[in-house]
């Protein structure tokens, strides 16, 4: 759902720009406590996974496609801090790189994919996490239910700031049936590729997954000493 | 798996999508923009500023092959964003070990 520019008006998208700003603001200080040496280059990896899925888009219905957006899984992979700075990352490279959502519509952007689906997507797998029994393979069922829920919010979301910043006078009513509609959809194939990632991470290095650590942390340690030839 | 060998199948995994799967990708308009094109705002979209940069729309100019110029639109992104978000991480990270033993 990549906002181009034009959708919103001028105080609508300095509103947003403000709040993305702010956002990575706080999200630099947060990410720094969860990274280190070793979840470093995995965060570079997550963000550049996203990169490449997102050019990914599926067909969805008549007419339509969706993409992943990637907030659930990588809060889910590295933390909810780095998630935010992973998509403000993807969404830069995207706007200035690519022409893919607009310049000035880049605030908007990182508030819809960067925060939205991050805080939505990471609120309901750590809920789920609470809930459910304290299982690894129970990861990424939680995570794709946080992805499924992302979207759909995400959508709500741009149809609050179109009704209060919309360039163009269309019935409100239409455009939340229709986005709502078309994201719930699209929200299962977030559901789907978050799953499968999740879970692919998961067997092969669970310390690695960000939302799996007070799991991991209950199984036993192996330390392995590096003996230099 | 070792962390190095994980991170390079991520790696190459993240190049194979870019790079070749994206030549599958559907091209129907996405969620919004078929959105806006039924209750009738797409019009409102302006072009944006860096809609002629080499890169447009994940096409690279001057190469005539679709499947070319659109796989390696990706793998030079996938290449930038490597570069770009490992770079910022290890900057922002805290250079003690996480598991708090200080």
């Amino acid at each position: 759902m990549h906002v181009p520019d034009g959708f919103l008006d001028a105080p609508t998208s300095v509103a947003t720009g403000a709040v993305a700003a702010a956002a990575v603001a706080v999200s630099l200080r947060g990410a720094r406590r969860e990274l280190d040496d070793r979840t470093a280059p995995m965060a570079g990896l997550v963000a550049t996974f996203v990169f490449a899925a997102q050019m990914i888009n599926f067909p969805v219905g008549a007419g339509t496609s969706g993409h992943l957006m990637g907030g659930a899984l990588a809060a889910v992979l590295v933390g909810p801090w780095t998630a935010v700075l992973c998509l403000s990352v993807v969404l830069l490279v995207q706007a200035l790189l690519m022409a893919d959502g607009g310049i000035t519509a880049l605030g908007t952007n990182i508030t819809l994919i960067g925060i939205v689906t991050v805080a939505v997507g990471w609120a309901v797998f750590v809920v789920l996490r609470r809930v459910l029994p304290k299982r690894l393979d129970l990861v990424a069922p939680a995570a794709a239910v946080g992805a499924l829920a992302s979207v759909p919010v995400a959508a709500l979301v741009f149809t609050g700031l179109f009704a209060i910043g919309g360039n163009a006078p269309v019935d409100l009513g239409a455009v939340v049936t229709a986005m709502l509609g078309w994201h719930t959809v699209i929200g299962m194939g977030e559901a789907v590729i978050t799953g499968l990632v999740v879970a692919s991470v998961v067997a092969a290095r669970p310390d690695l997954v960000h939302g799996a650590r007070p799991l991991v942390a209950e199984r036993e340690l192996v330390t392995r000493k590096v003996v230099p030839q | 798996m070792s962390a190095r060998r994980f991170f390079a199948v991520a790696l190459v995994v993240s190049l194979l999508v870019a790079g070749v799967a994206s030549y599958y990708a559907s091209s129907r308009p996405d969620g919004l923009e078929h959105v806006a094109e039924q209750t009738g705002f797409i019009d409102s979209a302006e072009e944006s500023a860096t809609a002629d940069s080499p890169l447009a729309d994940y096409e690279t100019s001057g190469v005539d092959d679709p499947r070319i110029s659109g796989g390696l639109a990706g793998v030079i992104g996938v290449v930038v964003m490597l570069v770009l978000s490992t770079g910022l991480f290890w900057l922002v990270r805290r250079r003690e070990p996480a598991d708090g033993t200080r």
